[in-house]
């Protein structure tokens, strides 16, 4: 059985005193253990489809479809029901500790806050979160813990945040870009740490990034959001041999290859849009290269194919089309420095 | 680190105080008129007023008589007025308890309403339209104003408090000064309401208080903790200002109530030109009113401790 499952997932928010649609169709479920990659330029409604999970949206945000979280819903829970399934069974990893962690309290207190909510004694708690900072890498833990954010760099918080979520052992981790905020060098070191500590506890993981090999590597399955709709949703080890929609084939192919050196990057011509902006017909095709007459009236609905899912039309054509062309997103126009 | 960043405070202190008492005696040493002839009286000779200035030293120069008043400070002698023929601390003694009984009467009033309300407010967002009504209007009500409203409906018509006076003994001031304090407090309570108001807001748009609910920590440990916790630290800066400016409020409410302390002490002696008396209680205030700010820069060093750091 699934352990998170989302049906027709639309999100609407209040902008300017409206209800306006920024997530409209997501549809996927989530295995036990299993680790999908939530991928899209900003404004596809990643980051909102993860919030949306553990209920944390903005205010005045309206939910429609289902978020099930083992059969139960999380848009119909109490106010009760929603604190224990937050202290008990899922946890989210944000993108920047420095702000998502509170400045004036140790960083102790931050740890065993959801523990102690719990009713778990001071000091077990203090036990359980000191071996779990050894776990994702940090040493001097006592002394870690009488420390205040601000003496703590941006990557070693963002473990202490890993180690956090962890505290409660939870069935699923939501990580809303954990990476971004830091500088390169961390980034690898805290994303080795938390896949490691997610695989040896067989924790599943909605994973959202703009960073699509970095999905890529970490994931089971790759879900492409454009636009506030999921377009794609394939095994994370096949994408790069057989992306099914063009928007994904053209993700791969903007990004600059280490080993390939060439005059200008690769890029998905016009602008991302967002979920506030769609029209009628295949969100996708003001962009595409290959969209038809029908692509611009029929929205394509999501639909399998093998072992992955896609909504676009011409997903089988262009699956035959690119096996025997072959290149990796040749037929994209090229320029340089719009990448979104 | 702490200690030093603590007794760099202190120093400054005693340097601000130090000035302040140059610019206290200096003041009165510039106001016209002279002491000898009001305590010779109107039909005394000018041999007679010659022989009160000399005595009162009140030829020799500025510095001379600065340090003399100085000097008698430092080792506990505040002077001696001019008027009673008495030293200005024995004087003073009397007077000092009721004014520190009201002024800790409406700081309190101030935090804990001001506190109490301006939370009320930025969690409950139908109160506080009230709550924000209300508190503009305790804003714009100068304590003197207040005074005589207060007088009038809790001491006049409804008999509920004493009118006049600050009374004896613990309940009997507390009876007593009441009014005084709730007419001294109000404008400043409306004012930190508002600014808790402010702060609490500013931080329920927080990233961390986001972490906080999505980690399922109650409403009202996310209000403690997380709201109040780091809202105190602005709340604290401005509002241990506030009850620092009360010293200056109480000259006009003690006035107002006939309350017999340090402030229509001050009054009364600059009217009658006893200057001893005057640079006492001025320099009383003035060194209050630095000790609070001090205090206030202190505990906010334990509150935040982003600040600690920069220090070091």
């Amino acid at each position: 059985m699934a352990i998170l499952h989302l049906e027709h997932l639309a999100i609407d928010l209040q902008t300017a005193g409206r209800l306006r649609r920024v997530v409209h169709d997501v549809t996927f479920r989530l295995a036990e253990g299993e680790a999908v990659g939530l991928v899209g330029e900003s404004g596809a409604g990643k980051s909102l489809t993860s919030r949306a999970v553990i209920r944390l949206l903005p205010d005045g945000a309206r939910v429609h479809g289902a978020i099930l979280m083992e059969g139960r819903s999380i848009t119909d829970m109490s106010r009760e029901s929603l604190r224990s399934y937050r202290l008990s069974e899922v946890a989210m990893i944000f993108q920047d500790p420095r702000a998502h962690v509170n400045p004036v309290r140790r960083v102790g207190d931050f740890l065993t806050e959801a523990l102690v909510e719990r009713g778990e004694d001071r000091k077990k708690a203090l036990e359980i979160v000191t071996g779990l900072l050894a776990t994702v890498g940090i040493e001097d833990a006592e002394r870690r813990m009488r420390q205040y954010p601000h003496e703590l760099s941006g990557g070693l918080l963002q473990r202490v945040m890993i180690a956090a979520a962890l505290s409660i052992s939870p069935k699923l981790l939501l990580a809303d870009e954990p990476t971004t905020a830091l500088d390169v060098t961390t980034q690898s070191d805290v994303m080795v740490h938390l896949d490691a500590q997610r695989r040896g506890r067989g924790l599943a993981m909605v994973f959202v990034t703009h960073d699509l090999e970095l999905a890529i590597a970490v994931c089971d399955r790759i879900a492409v959001l454009y636009a506030g709709h999921l377009v794609e949703d394939s095994p994370a080890a096949h994408l790069h041999e057989k992306a099914l929609h063009p928007y994904t084939r053209g993700l791969l192919a903007s990004r600059p290859s280490p080993t390939l050196r060439r005059e200008r990057l690769a890029a998905i011509p016009g602008r991302p849009l967002s979920g506030l902006e769609v029209q009628e017909g295949c969100v996708f095709c003001s962009r595409c290269a290959h969209a038809q007459e029908r692509c611009q009236k029929e929205r394509p609905v999501l639909r399998e194919l093998g072992d992955a899912r896609v909504a676009c039309h011409r997903a089988e054509e262009l699956l035959e089309g690119g096996r025997s062309g072959g290149a990796d997103g040749a037929e994209f126009e090229v320029r340089v420095g719009d990448r979104g | 680190m702490i200690l030093r960043l603590v007794a760099g405070r202190l120093a400054m202190l005693a340097v601000t105080v130090a000035v302040a008492s140059i610019a206290i005696y200096g003041a009165l040493y510039l106001a016209p008129g002279n002491p000898a002839t009001l305590l010779a009286g109107g039909h005394a000779t000018h041999a007679e007023i010659r022989l009160i200035t000399r005595q009162l030293k009140l030829t020799e120069p500025f510095f001379t008589r600065y340090w003399d008043w100085l000097f008698g400070l430092l080792h506990g002698n505040l002077g001696e007025s001019f008027l009673y023929r008495e030293p200005v601390a024995s004087l003073l003694a009397p007077r000092v308890l009721n004014t520190v009984f009201l002024v800790t009467y409406a700081s309190v009033v101030i935090v804990v309403g001001g506190l109490a309300l301006g939370l009320a407010s930025a969690l409950f967002k139908r109160l506080g339209m009230g709550i924000t009504i209300l508190t503009g209007v305790g804003l714009a009500t100068p304590s003197f104003v207040a005074a005589i409203i207060l007088i009038t409906l809790f001491a006049v018509d409804w008999k509920l408090f004493p009118v006049f006076g600050g009374g004896a003994g613990f309940v009997d001031r507390l009876d007593h000064l009441t009014l005084p304090a709730v007419a001294l407090a109000l404008s400043w309570l409306a004012y930190t309401s508002q600014l808790t108001r402010t702060a609490v807001e500013d931080e329920v748009k927080k990233e961390h208080v986001e972490t906080a609910r999505g980690r399922g920590i109650a409403r009202r440990h996310i209000v403690t903790r997380h709201l109040l916790r780091n809202a105190m630290i602005p709340i604290s800066t401005v509002s241990g200002i506030t009850v620092a400016g009360l010293i200056a409020g109480d000259v006009v409410v003690e006035q107002a109530f006939g309350v017999n302390g340090l402030g229509s002490f001050l009054v009364s002696s600059a009217l009658d030109k006893d200057f001893a008396s005057v640079q006492a209680v001025a320099l009383i205030l003035v060194a209050t009113f630095v000790v609070v700010n001090a205090l206030v820069d202190i505990w906010s060093l334990f509150l935040d401790p982003r600040l600690r750091a920069k220090g070091a």
